[in-house]
C-alpha cells in the first residue's frame, strides 16, 4: 500500500467512459507525472484526486485513509493550477494564507508560515502587490507559495508551466525539481509535455484514451516503451519506427530492412529472444540517439552495427545535426554530432546502435523485445 | 510638395471639426430644451408663465413653487406636497433594489459555478420572465398580495419590483460571472472556502462594475414605475403616482409652476444616481461581452 493509492479508478460521463481501471500507487516523497495527449484523461484523474471531480468507480485513499467522499478541503491536498488561479482581488500574502485562514489557523501562525515559504521561493518582497502587477513567472511562484504554505500530504499540479515562455518555462522546471529535491514531498504532476514529463518525474504514468499505457521510472518508459504509443510519445525527435522482417544469419536474429536505394540489409539485435519471430515481420524501433556517426556512437554499447545510407536532408540545430533519410520506405532521422560532415545525397556511414533497438508486434503494437 | 498637402489636410481637418461640433452643439441644445423650460418655469410666480412666454427668463426669481411642491400642494385631495410620496418611493426603491441585485448576483453565481441538471431551462424560464409585459400580471399579482396580506403596503411593492427585477439582474450576474474563471472557485474549494464564502470573498470583490449596472437599472425601471405603483400602492403610492395626481387635477387653477418643481423633484433621484454610477455604467456593460 502506498501512500496515495488509486485503485481501480474509472470514471464516467453518462455512458461514456473517460477513464478505465486506473491503478496506481505513489509512494511518499515520489514524484509522479502523469502525461499523454489532450483528451487522455490525465487531468480528470488529478481533479478526482483533488475531490473537484466525482469518482465514478473505485477508490482513492491517501495515508491508507479513503478520500472518495471527503471535501476537497479536507483531502490534506494542494493545487497548482494551469491559469494559476490567483485571487485577483487579494495582496499576494493573502493569497497565499487564504487556505489557513479559511481552516482556522490563527494570524500568527500564518505569519510565520507565509514568512518561510515566501522565502524559500524568493517572494518576499511582492507580499503586498495585486496578481495582476506580477509577471508570469512571479504568479506562477506565488501559486506554488500557495499551495507550500498549506504543508499538504500530496501536491497536485495541473499543466503549471503551459502559460509560460519557452524560456522561463525551462526555469521553472528546474526550480520545480530543485524544490522536489529539497522538500521531499509527494507531487502529481499532469503535463502534455514528455520533456517535463522525463526532467522531473521520479516515475510517469503515460496514459492515452482514458487507460495508463505504461507506469514505470523515465528511464524504463525510454529504454522500453511498452507499445507503439508510448514509444513515440516520449522522446523528442520521436522514436523512428519501421516495418522490418526478423531473419537468422548465424543463429542470431537480425532485422532486414531496405535502405534508401532499396537493398536490403541486416541490423543484428542483441535480443536472442527475437529468433522465436524468425521469418516474420515486425516494427523495429530506434530513437534518433542510436543512429549517429561512428565517432558519435556510444562506445559501451556492445552492438554497434554500421549501416550506410543516403542521406535525404541535414538539419544542424547547433547542439545536433539532426539527418533525414529513407529506411524500409520510411523518413526517419537520425542525430549526429553537431560537427558531423554529412551532405543531403551523399552515402554516409550510419553506426546504429542495436542495444537500445525495440521490436513491437505488428499486430498489437505491444513491445516484444527487449 | 508633402508638406504642402499635410497643411491642407490639417486645415480641413479644422473646419470639419469646427462644423462637427457646431452640430453637436444645436443637439445638445435642443436635448435641453426640455429641462430649460421646466427649470425656468420653475422658478416663476404663475401669473408670469400664463401671462408670458414660456422661454423667458423669469422677472421675480422665487423658490415658492417648490416649497409648494415638495410640502403643501394638493395631491388628491390632501395638501402634503410630494413629500410623504418621496419617502414612499425610497422606502419601496432601496430595499427592491438591494434585495433584487442580492439575489441576482446568487443566482448568477449558482447558474455558473454551481451548476446543475437543468440549469439552463432555469436560467432560460428566468430570462422569459423579462419578456413579460407588466398588464399581463396584474390581476395574478394581485391576488397574490392579497393572500400574503401585502396588498397597499410599501412591502407589497417592494415584493413586486424584486419578483420583476430577478430576470435581469440574474441575467447580468449570470454572463459576468460566466466569463469569471472557475478555476478560482475550485481553488477557493480546496482552501477550504465554502459556497457563501467563496461568493463573499472572491466573487463579489470583483463584481463592481456588473453591481452597478443592475443597481442603475433596477433604480431607475422601479423609481419610473407608475402602473404597479398605481395598482398595488394604496396607501403608500410612489412619487410617479403622487405626481400624476398633483399635475393631472381637474380642480382648480393649473399651476404650472408647481408641476415643473415636481416634475423635477420626481426625475431627480435617478439622474444622481446616473451621474455618479454612469461612468461605471458603460464599463459594466461592456465588461464580458469583449472577453467572451
Amino acid at each position: 500500500m502506498g501512500f496515495l493509492d488509486i485503485r481501480n479508478v474509472t470514471k464516467s460521463y453518462g455512458s461514456v467512459q473517460v477513464l478505465h481501471r486506473v491503478d496506481v500507487a505513489v509512494e511518499e516523497g515520489e514524484f509522479l507525472v502523469l502525461v499523454g495527449p489532450s483528451g487522455c484523461g490525465k487531468s480528470t484523474l488529478l481533479n478526482m484526486i483533488a475531490g473537484l471531480e466525482v469518482i465514478t468507480g473505485g477508490e482513492i485513499a491517501i495515508k491508507g485513509r479513503v478520500i472518495n467522499g471527503v471535501h476537497p478541503s479536507k483531502r490534506n491536498i494542494a493545487m497548482v493550477f494551469q491559469s494559476y488561479a490567483l485571487y485577483p482581488n487579494m495582496t499576494v500574502g493573502q493569497n497565499m494564507t487564504f487556505g489557513l485562514e479559511m481552516h482556522g489557523v490563527p494570524k500568527p501562525e500564518r505569519d510565520v508560515a507565509l514568512a518561510r515559504v515566501a522565502k524559500l521561493l524568493q517572494i518576499d518582497h511582492l507580499l503586498d502587490r495585486k496578481p495582476g502587477q506580477l509577471s508570469g513567472g512571479q504568479r506562477q511562484r506565488v501559486a506554488m507559495g500557495r499551495a507550500l504554505v498549506r504543508n499538504p500530504d500530496v501536491f497536485l499540479f495541473d499543466e503549471p508551466l503551459s502559460n509560460l515562455d519557452a524560456k522561463l518555462r525551462v526555469d521553472m522546471r528546474t526550480e520545480i525539481k530543485k524544490l522536489h529535491q529539497t522538500l521531499k514531498t509527494t507531487i502529481v504532476y499532469v503535463t502534455h509535455d514528455q520533456i517535463e514529463a522525463m526532467t522531473l518525474s521520479t516515475r510517469i504514468a503515460v496514459m492515452n484514451k482514458g487507460h495508463v499505457q505504461q507506469l514505470g521510472t523515465p528511464k524504463e518508459i525510454y529504454d522500453t516503451p511498452a507499445n507503439v504509443f508510448v514509444a513515440t510519445f516520449m522522446g523528442s525527435p520521436a522514436m523512428n519506427i519501421v516495418p522490418a522482417t526478423v531473419v537468422m544469419a548465424g543463429g542470431v536474429p537480425h532485422a532486414a530492412v531496405a535502405d534508401a536505394d532499396g537493398a536490403v540489409r541486416h541490423l543484428r539485435f542483441s535480443q536472442a529472444n527475437l529468433g522465436a519471430w524468425a521469418g516474420m515481420p515486425i516494427l523495429l524501433g530506434i530513437r534518433p540517439e542510436a543512429m549517429t556517426d561512428p565517432e558519435g556512437a556510444d562506445r559501451k554499447s556492445g552492438n554497434i552495427v554500421a549501416f550506410p545510407n543516403r542521406v535525404g536532408v541535414t538539419e544542424p540545430a547547433g547542439s545536433d545535426t539532426f539527418v533525414t533519410m529513407q529506411l524500409c520506405g520510411k523518413d526517419i532521422v537520425a542525430r549526429m554530432r553537431a560537427d558531423a560532415e554529412v551532405a543531403p545525397g551523399q552515402v554516409f556511414d550510419f553506426a546504429v546502435n542495436m542495444e537500445k533497438a525495440v521490436a513491437f508486434d505488428p499486430a498489437t503494437e505491444e513491445r516484444i523485445a527487449p | 510638395m508633402s508638406a504642402a498637402s499635410q497643411d491642407t489636410a490639417v486645415s480641413t481637418g479644422r473646419v470639419t471639426r469646427a462644423f462637427l461640433y457646431l452640430v453637436l452643439l444645436l443637439f445638445a441644445l435642443f436635448y435641453l430644451l426640455p429641462l430649460y423650460v421646466m427649470g425656468i418655469n420653475s422658478v416663476k410666480p404663475l401669473a408670469e408663465i400664463t401671462g408670458g412666454n414660456m422661454m423667458a427668463l423669469p422677472s421675480t426669481w422665487t423658490l415658492d413653487p417648490w416649497r409648494s411642491a415638495w410640502s403643501t400642494a394638493q395631491i388628491g385631495v390632501e395638501p402634503t406636497g410630494l413629500k410623504p410620496y418621496f419617502l414612499n418611493s425610497i422606502l419601496m426603491v432601496v430595499p427592491a433594489v438591494v434585495i433584487s441585485t442580492i439575489v441576482g448576483a446568487l443566482n448568477g453565481y449558482v447558474l455558473t459555478k454551481w451548476r446543475f441538471r437543468g440549469d439552463t431551462w432555469v436560467f432560460g424560464l428566468m430570462l422569459f420572465s423579462c419578456f413579460i409585459p407588466f398588464q399581463i400580471v396584474l390581476i395574478p399579482m394581485a391576488v397574490v398580495l392579497g393572500k400574503l396580506g401585502l396588498a397597499g403596503s410599501v412591502s407589497g411593492l417592494v415584493l413586486v419590483h424584486v419578483v420583476y427585477g430577478i430576470g435581469f439582474t440574474t441575467l447580468y450576474f449570470r454572463n459576468y460571472y460566466a466569463s469569471f474563471p472557475t478555476e478560482l472557485v475550485r481553488a477557493a474549494m480546496i482552501d477550504g472556502a465554502g459556497f457563501f464564502r467563496i461568493f463573499w470573498r472572491i466573487l463579489l470583490p470583483v463584481s463592481g462594475p456588473i453591481a452597478v449596472v443592475s443597481v442603475i437599472w433596477q433604480f431607475t425601471n422601479i423609481w419610473n414605475d407608475f402602473l404597479f405603483g398605481v395598482s398595488f400602492g394604496g396607501t403608500s403610492q410612489p412619487m410617479t403616482v403622487a405626481l400624476n395626481n398633483l399635475v393631472q387635477s381637474s380642480t382648480g387653477v393649473k399651476e404650472y409652476n408647481v408641476h415643473f418643481a415636481g416634475a423635477i423633484l420626481a426625475a431627480l433621484p435617478t439622474l444622481i444616481v446616473y451621474i455618479v454610477a454612469g461612468r461605471y455604467f458603460v464599463r459594466g456593460l461592456m465588461a464580458g461581452s469583449v472577453k467572451g
